[in-house]
């Protein structure tokens, strides 16, 4: 609404400007990773921030796929190793290496995750019908973190669920 | 005249509930003869109905003047400050409150507990004014000669634009005696054709006064060449002085106002009320958003810092002005400083959201004053540690808790006058609120010197609930903990105050949605003692920066004892495989840190180490690490924000270098460490002085 009224204020100079704002507002938005070779893609709005990997502050006793936290201006953010809790490809730390750090606002609380993957590749386009629901044949990939699949060319990108990644096992000392 | 008001409305509700505030404890502590509290006392009234007529909030206006007629009496020294007035007082205060808060929230008030009130507030005024109006009237009549003068005012148009308010003329007149308006409205223009900045009306005064005619021309002095004025003296007469007299001179100002406004610049009135429901609504959704008083102390270590940061600036932007590898260490030292200024200021601007705890118990001294008056009972309330600074969000939410537990200590805790003094106790039950900084927490604690609770009492009282079954043995403190199951209550009648069962369930889940617990001591016949610890979340912490293996922690620097090098004469491997520390006459158990976190590092060699000896709940350990750093002032950050409690770390910290640093827990600390000595299944604990029982 308001990017709309926004626009008809816009001096029509050429069409460019407002195709622009038209081409954010239709359809949703994902953003694309890499994890190993395989293409995940999670809500583009979820995204709080991109950033190179740094080593965390660890947590102790925290399960090997929480890598631990870091200062993100003045918040603490804690860093989970994607690869390592799904099981997908060497969770190896080269330069290509990011973090996605994603924010998930619920009705009364938000919370803020870094995710680690291998890179962050594209912008997906999807209209809701383009989301086909992921057959259950196993993978490493738990049900629940799958919302869907999204054909792009000739690759089939996962999309995967922001609030289920967040939430976090109640994990307890094992020693 | 064209100030849009409604931007200050919000200070001066600000102003006014700290006016409230102010009433209410000079009123408790007012002593006949302190004359000093009852003019703090007026003069806060006083203010909270000017700015309510200023803002046009009517009912305020009209019953704070109640308020200060009452209090100018006693400031005057017509009126004996009794108890009874005192209480009527108080109650106006509350009225007020309410009075004002329903002006915020733009909602209705309860009339009937305003009308009430207002009643008794016109009968005290009436009872024994009778006779000192009649005085009065004579006193104003005879001996001091009072005058009515007659004024005409008639402004010019653009009287306004000069930055003169007829409003202020009339207050400064009405400050001289009393004063009745009437606004003359017919050189109005249509509505169309009114300029906002243009002043279309006048008055006809008529003031009743003892002063001179010279200094009511004063007041006009300065509009003096803007306006018609004419000033006549009417005949001295006492029928126009008791007419007046019936109609509060306040409303009248508030009338003039109001009218003054409409008429005047009915396009501002507008924008102004639109502000004022939008500022209304954004209160009511959320009214927690509000401002922070901060010492000025405070704000000019701020004010320094920013100075520093300013010459820091100047001084690299010089620097950079004309640059070359000769001066890369001016360059170092100035980023340096930088990085020391931001740091400072940084640490100064979370300071401000500290608040001493005094904000949070200054309600207390009412309430308590309340509940004795209520109960019947003689009590009186002792507060220490209200300097102890806590974080405003939480001292925000830990104020009904709080107040919960107060109403219990003074409604089941202290004993009816009659029994304390059967029992030997002194007739006056004290209730004690104490606040203090332990081991990463603050500790506040409600005593009473009551009769305790009496386990025997809350066991039947569970068991007939069906909370428990009637074979079960509980120690005392399972006992204790019963009292916050929900639906329960050991009061033998259910008064208003508590004793409906609602209560220390709800206490004790609002005290764990902060991340807290409450704690509850008793002896019987002498009293109970409910502590409630909650975390610093954002609170500034003094600690102690550590490092094991590549990690920074930092300990809580009031949980340690002393830190020290090991002395292997002095270590002792017993039952197996534990290792004390002889101390002194203390044998301590020694944590290795990397053994609890399960961490690398090149130090686990015990001879030699570097020991911390840290105390929590009576239990004493020596946390083995790798290097002693600094002592520095942390700002507590919550994990539990974005990810969740961990076991032995209290939260997290940014470092002046940016990264983050674990706090270390100690009593979470030395629980895990007692549950993995239990998982080795140690053969033998004998020596251990821990009892398992006490830990969390």
């Amino acid at each position: 609404m308001n990017i709309q009224d926004m626009a008809s204020e816009i001096p029509v100079e050429g069409e460019h400007s407002l195709e622009g704002i038209d081409f954010i507002t239709s359809g949703d938005q994902y953003l694309t990773f890499l994890l190993d070779d395989e293409q995940y893609a999670v809500d583009i709005l979820c995204v709080e921030e991109i950033r190179s990997w740094e080593q965390p502050t660890k947590i102790p006793n925290a399960p090997s796929y929480v890598k631990g936290v870091i200062n993100m201006r003045g918040i603490i953010v804690p860093i989970i190793d994607l690869r390592l809790k799904f099981t997908i490809g060497k969770a190896i730390y080269l330069e290509t290496t990011v973090v996605i750090v994603l924010t998930y606002q619920s009705e009364n609380s938000s919370r803020t995750i870094g995710f680690v993957v291998d890179a962050v590749s594209d912008v997906l386009n999807a209209e809701p019908h383009d989301i086909k629901p992921a057959p259950a044949f196993g993978g490493c990939v738990g049900q629940q973190y799958v919302d869907g699949l999204i054909n792009s060319e000739s690759k089939v990108v996962t999309l995967l669920n922001v609030p289920a990644l967040q939430q976090l096992e109640q994990h307890r000392i094992h020693s | 005249m064209s100030v849009d008001l409604s931007q200050f409305i919000p200070s001066f509700l600000e102003e006014s509930f700290e006016g409230l505030e102010l009433m209410e404890s000079g009123l408790l502590n007012l002593q006949p003869g302190d004359n000093e509290t009852i003019h703090a006392i007026f003069r806060a009234a006083h203010s909270i109905k000017g700015g309510a007529g200023t803002f046009g909030f009517d009912n305020v206006t009209d019953f704070t003047h109640l308020v200060e007629t009452l209090l100018d009496e006693m400031r005057d020294g017509r009126r004996e400050i009794s108890s009874v007035d005192t209480e009527i007082l108080l109650e106006s205060v509350d009225c007020m409150r309410l009075l004002i808060e329903s002006a915020r929230d733009e909602v209705d008030f309860d009339q009937e507990k305003i009308s009430q009130t207002t009643k008794r507030l016109t009968e005290t005024l009436n009872a024994d004014s009778k006779q000192e109006q009649s005085k009065n009237v004579e006193v104003k009549t005879t001996i001091e000669g009072e005058t009515t003068y007659h004024i005409s005012f008639i402004p010019e148009h653009s009287l306004a634009k000069t930055g003169n308010d007829p409003i202020f003329l009339f207050s400064a007149l009405a400050e001289l005696g009393e004063l009745t308006t009437k606004a003359n409205t017919q050189d109005l223009p249509a509505l169309n054709d009114i300029d906002p900045q243009e002043l279309y009306l006048s008055w006809q005064l008529t003031l009743i006064t003892a002063v001179d005619k010279s200094e009511i021309v004063e007041v006009f002095e300065w509009v003096e060449d803007e306006c018609l004025l004419e000033i006549t003296a009417a005949e001295t007469s006492t029928t126009l002085n008791d007419k007046t007299e019936q109609e509060p001179k306040a409303v009248i100002e508030a009338e003039i106002a109001s009218s003054n406004q409409e008429v005047e610049s009915p396009t501002i009135v507008n924008s102004s009320n639109n502000d004022t429901d939008k500022a209304a609504t954004k209160n009511k959704g959320k009214s927690d958003a509000g401002s922070i008083r901060v010492g000025v102390d405070k704000v000019d270590s701020l004010i320094n810092l920013v100075g520093e940061l300013v010459i820091t600036q100047s001084m690299l932007s010089e620097l950079g002005n004309d640059f070359d590898m000769t001066k890369v260490e001016k360059l170092t030292s100035g980023l340096e400083q930088l990085l020391q200024n931001t740091k400072e200021l940084q640490e100064s601007v979370m300071r401000i959201r500290m608040l001493p705890i005094s904000f949070a118990f200054s309600r207390f001294p009412r309430l308590v004053h309340d509940l004795a008056t209520k109960t019947g009972k003689e009590m009186e309330l002792v507060i220490k540690g209200e300097q102890t600074e806590l974080d405003k969000t939480v001292m925000e939410q830990i104020g009904d808790p709080l107040v919960h537990l107060v109403r219990n200590a003074a409604d089941h805790g202290i004993e009816a006058t009659e029994v304390r003094v059967a029992n030997g106790k002194p007739a006056k039950g004290t209730i004690s609120l104490d606040a203090y900084h332990q081991g990463g927490n603050i500790v506040i604690e409600i005593n009473d010197d009551g009769a305790g609770i009496d386990t025997d009492i809350v066991f039947n009282k569970a068991v007939e609930k069906g909370l428990i079954d009637a074979n079960t043995t509980l120690t005392d403190s399972q006992i204790y903990d019963l009292l916050f199951e929900p639906g329960f209550s050991t009061a033998a009648e259910v008064t208003d105050i508590s004793g409906r069962g609602v209560g220390m369930d709800v206490v004790k889940r609002n005290i764990q949605s902060l991340g807290g617990r409450i704690q509850v001591e008793s002896t019987k016949g002498k009293g109970s003692c409910f502590k409630v610890h909650l975390p610093l979340t954002l609170a500034i912490l003094d600690g102690q920066l550590i490092t094991v293996g590549t990690e920074t922690y930092i300990i809580p620097l009031i949980a340690i004892v002393e830190s020290l090098q090991i002395d292997n004469k002095l270590i002792n491997r017993v039952s197996g495989d534990m290792v004390l520390y002889r101390l002194r006459d203390d044998n301590v158990p020694i944590l290795p840190i990397y053994q609890l976190f399960n961490l690398e590092t090149d130090c686990t060699e015990i001879d030699n180490a570097l020991l911390v000896v840290v105390e929590a709940d009576g239990q004493k350990v020596g946390l083995m690490v790798d290097d002693l750093l600094a002592q520095q002032q942390v700002v507590i950050k919550s994990l539990k924000e974005n990810y969740q409690q961990v076991t032995g770390v209290s939260g997290a910290t940014i470092l002046g270098d940016g990264s983050v640093a674990m706090i270390l827990d100690i009593p979470g600390m030395i629980a895990m460490a007692l549950k993995q000595a239990q998982q080795a299944q140690l053969d033998n604990k004998g020596k251990e002085k821990s009892k398992t029982g006490e830990l969390v």
